[in-house]
């Protein structure tokens, strides 16, 4: 029997609810005013609920000033394109780390044995610059062994981890500050992630992955690609293993026991894995800011617009800021019970 | 043809050896139990032969061709778990059709070899259900079904009747010995329950912490059995064992009487189970005894009694717990 909450219990629960919720609600509650009202109105407080003229002007507004219907367009390219690339890496990733595990790191040295192979590194570089006729006090080259030294003891390591490190590794990429990491990717974006351009028999000076989906859709797909899989990994642990062995057992494929028995048994999980993906991408400002302006430019991009030096235009932001929320908004209306199910998948069962 | 051959089969995982090195050689149409208290290796002996594990040193082959480096897919074995493992997004019917629509062969082939199957298994009225929609003996049988649809080389059962109850256990154990007999596959069961292996088997693979302890016919294990383990895991109920576990004597090789006899005790229980009766004595110094008595056994608790062991059928044992013959 379910035990009985007295009811002023229950009123406070319910009138904190509430209070809570609408809080939450009220910044886009504002944002929603403000676009409804002229631009120095806006401005104005306290608000005057009667003597505010009404309008959708700003909506026309942001509609002839900047090609909404292009932002749009290239918001879904990047959002659903990097999610369905993301799947691609993320299903056989998570495949593995779900039903394959590595339980001991493959490779237990002592710190000898490691130090050791930081000592024969250094040695083949050295021995290998030596016989380039490399010049020694040359900057590159130091920089280059230096790299070399660090790199291979490094990799080695990295790459013989269990898979707990692996998936813990992966999840502390996103606790680093994306500004962190600005320069570097916006210098690979710029070169297209080469030192030299002109190869010669290619020549990609012209080209560059700069604004553009080239760019944009793969960066979107990393930044995302640790959620997808520890979400991914989370919904495949809930398979018994004993269903892929059987599968095994019957003769199928590693693609067939992919595709036929894992995927179809995991659509719930994936289902909302894609939704959480595609709302991350589309709300996504920091990268689309930096590394776009016009032809890839999505609808964040957008919305900065209307916030220039010569000012903030709040009405017609926040009527931009309107435009590009709602598809999301109503995306994720319709998806709720998909998106609490799937993320209460692990907790539930 | 279905002949499998351990040779030397050795699995570690980390710094627990399994299987420290298991010799075997399962002939064609055999019914093979392997029986063993639970953490044996019985389980891992079988995924071993499934290929679901790998072996980490020693072969394995399949009617005479090396399979230890091929993965399970190719090794034509069938596999029933003890949860069934059923595809649970696919109806019966193409949970049946599974290995076949794998195996490529054409429509028609895979839907009258599922139908054949089904009314094999009286699952013709269900091939359009999901899993969850059947009883666990219901399960059971999809499961049978679809390891018979391929006729593989031979089928593996791993605990394939655990999660029945215990009637259900009983029809289905009979039924997978009536396949046996109709379909001449070998077949090798895994099994911690003593009454299966013996009803079952033609022969029984005895597993005591990885290793194989005995090999024989069910009544070779009960008669002859080779060491102390095998005596006391054979049977039921248990071997006694007497003046400090050298001496066995099973419950029904002693004979009673309240006058006279070897040994002498008090009944602390009787078991009257109708078509026989226990007796559980308090045999003094020597310490607890079981014996069993016909029904009507006019013995009760408290009754003194004397006990007389059947000088043929006493097992004796050294120190190690190998038996002295």
């Amino acid at each position: 029997m379910a035990r009985k909450q007295p009811v002023v219990r229950t009123l406070f629960v319910t009138v904190l609810a509430w209070i809570v919720g609408l809080i939450m609600f009220f910044p886009i509650f504002w944002t929603a005013v403000a676009a409804l009202k002229t631009e120095s109105d806006a401005y104005t407080l306290p608000l005057n609920w009667l003597s505010t003229p009404w309008t959708l002007e700003n909506f026309g507004i942001v509609q002839d000033r900047s090609n909404y219907a292009l932002y749009i367009r290239n918001t879904v390219v990047i959002a659903f394109l990097s999610t369905i690339l993301g799947l691609c890496f993320a299903v056989p990733a998570a495949w593995s780390m779900a039903f394959a595990p590595v339980k001991e790191p493959s490779i237990s040295w002592s710190g000898k044995r490691w130090l050791a192979t930081i000592f024969l590194t250094a040695f083949v570089v050295g021995l290998g610059l030596y016989a380039l006729n490399w010049d020694l006090t040359n900057r590159a080259a130091l920089g280059l062994g230096a790299l070399i030294i660090t790199t291979v003891p490094l990799t080695l390591w990295v790459f013989s981890r269990n898979t707990t490190d692996a998936l813990l590794w992966m999840l502390s990429t996103k606790m680093m500050p994306p500004a962190g990491a600005l320069i570097p990717i916006y210098l690979i974006f710029t070169r297209n992630g080469l030192v030299f351009k002109d190869w010669g028999w290619i020549d990609l000076t012209e080209w560059n992955l700069m604004d553009s989906f080239w760019g944009m859709v793969p960066l979107m797909m990393l930044l995302n690609l640790p959620i997808i899989i520890w979400m991914l990994f989370t919904y495949f642990k809930e398979i018994p293993d004993e269903i892929l062995e059987a599968s095994r057992m019957d003769g199928a494929s590693l693609w067939n026991e992919i595709t036929k028995i894992l995927l179809p048994m995991a659509v719930p999980g994936i289902v909302s894995t894609c939704l959480l993906n595609l709302i991350l991408a589309w709300n996504e400002a920091f990268w689309s800011l930096n590394l776009t302006n016009r032809y890839a430019a999505p609808l964040s991009f957008m919305i900065s617009e209307y916030s220039s030096p010569e000012g903030q235009f709040w009405a017609k932001l926040s009527a931009a800021s309107l435009m590009a929320i709602v598809p999301i908004l109503i995306i994720g209306w319709f998806s709720q019970r998909q998106l609490v199910r799937g993320l209460t998948f692990g907790a539930v069962k | 043809m279905g002949t499998i051959r351990l040779n030397q089969v050795r699995k570690v995982f980390g710094d627990t050896i399994v299987i420290p090195g298991a010799d075997l050689e399962i002939n064609e149409g055999e019914f093979i139990v392997f029986v063993g208290p639970s953490g044996c290796g019985k389980s891992t002996l079988l995924r071993l032969i499934a290929g679901l594990e790998d072996v980490t040193s020693g072969t394995i082959s399949i009617n005479g061709t090396d399979v230890t480096d091929v993965p399970p897919a190719e090794r034509r074995l069938a596999m029933v778990f003890q949860s069934y493992a059923l595809y649970p997004h696919m109806s019966v019917r193409d949970n049946i059709a599974f290995p076949l629509k794998m195996a490529k062969l054409p429509q028609e082939k895979i839907n009258k070899a599922v139908q054949l199957a089904a009314a094999k298994l009286n699952l013709t009225d269900y091939l359009d259900r999901k899993p969850r929609q059947l009883s666990g003996g219901q399960r059971q049988r999809v499961a049978i079904g679809r390891a018979i649809v391929r006729e593989p080389t031979a089928f593996l059962f791993d605990e394939p009747l655990s999660n029945l109850d215990a009637a259900l256990r009983v029809n289905m154990r009979v039924e997978i010995m009536q396949m046996h007999k109709d379909m001449k596959a070998t077949m090798i069961y895994v099994t911690h329950d003593q009454v299966e292996a013996m009803t079952m088997a033609d022969r029984i693979v005895v597993l005591n912490q990885g290793k194989i302890e005995q090999v024989g016919s069910p009544l070779d294990l009960y008669n002859k059995p080779n060491s102390r383990f095998v005596a006391g895991f054979i049977g039921s109920p248990k071997m006694n064992l007497l003046e400090n576990e050298t001496l066995g004597v099973r419950p029904e090789h002693i004979a009673l009487s309240d006058t006279a006899g070897e040994w002498h005790g008090t009944v602390k229980f009787a078991e009257h189970l109708g078509s026989d009766t226990f007796l559980h004595v308090d045999g003094g110094s020597r310490g607890n005894i079981t014996v069993r008595a016909v029904g009507e056994s006019s013995f009760y608790a408290g009754d003194q009694i004397w006990m007389t062991p059947d000088k043929d059928r006493i097992h004796r044992f050294n120190q190690e717990g190998r038996v002295i013959r």
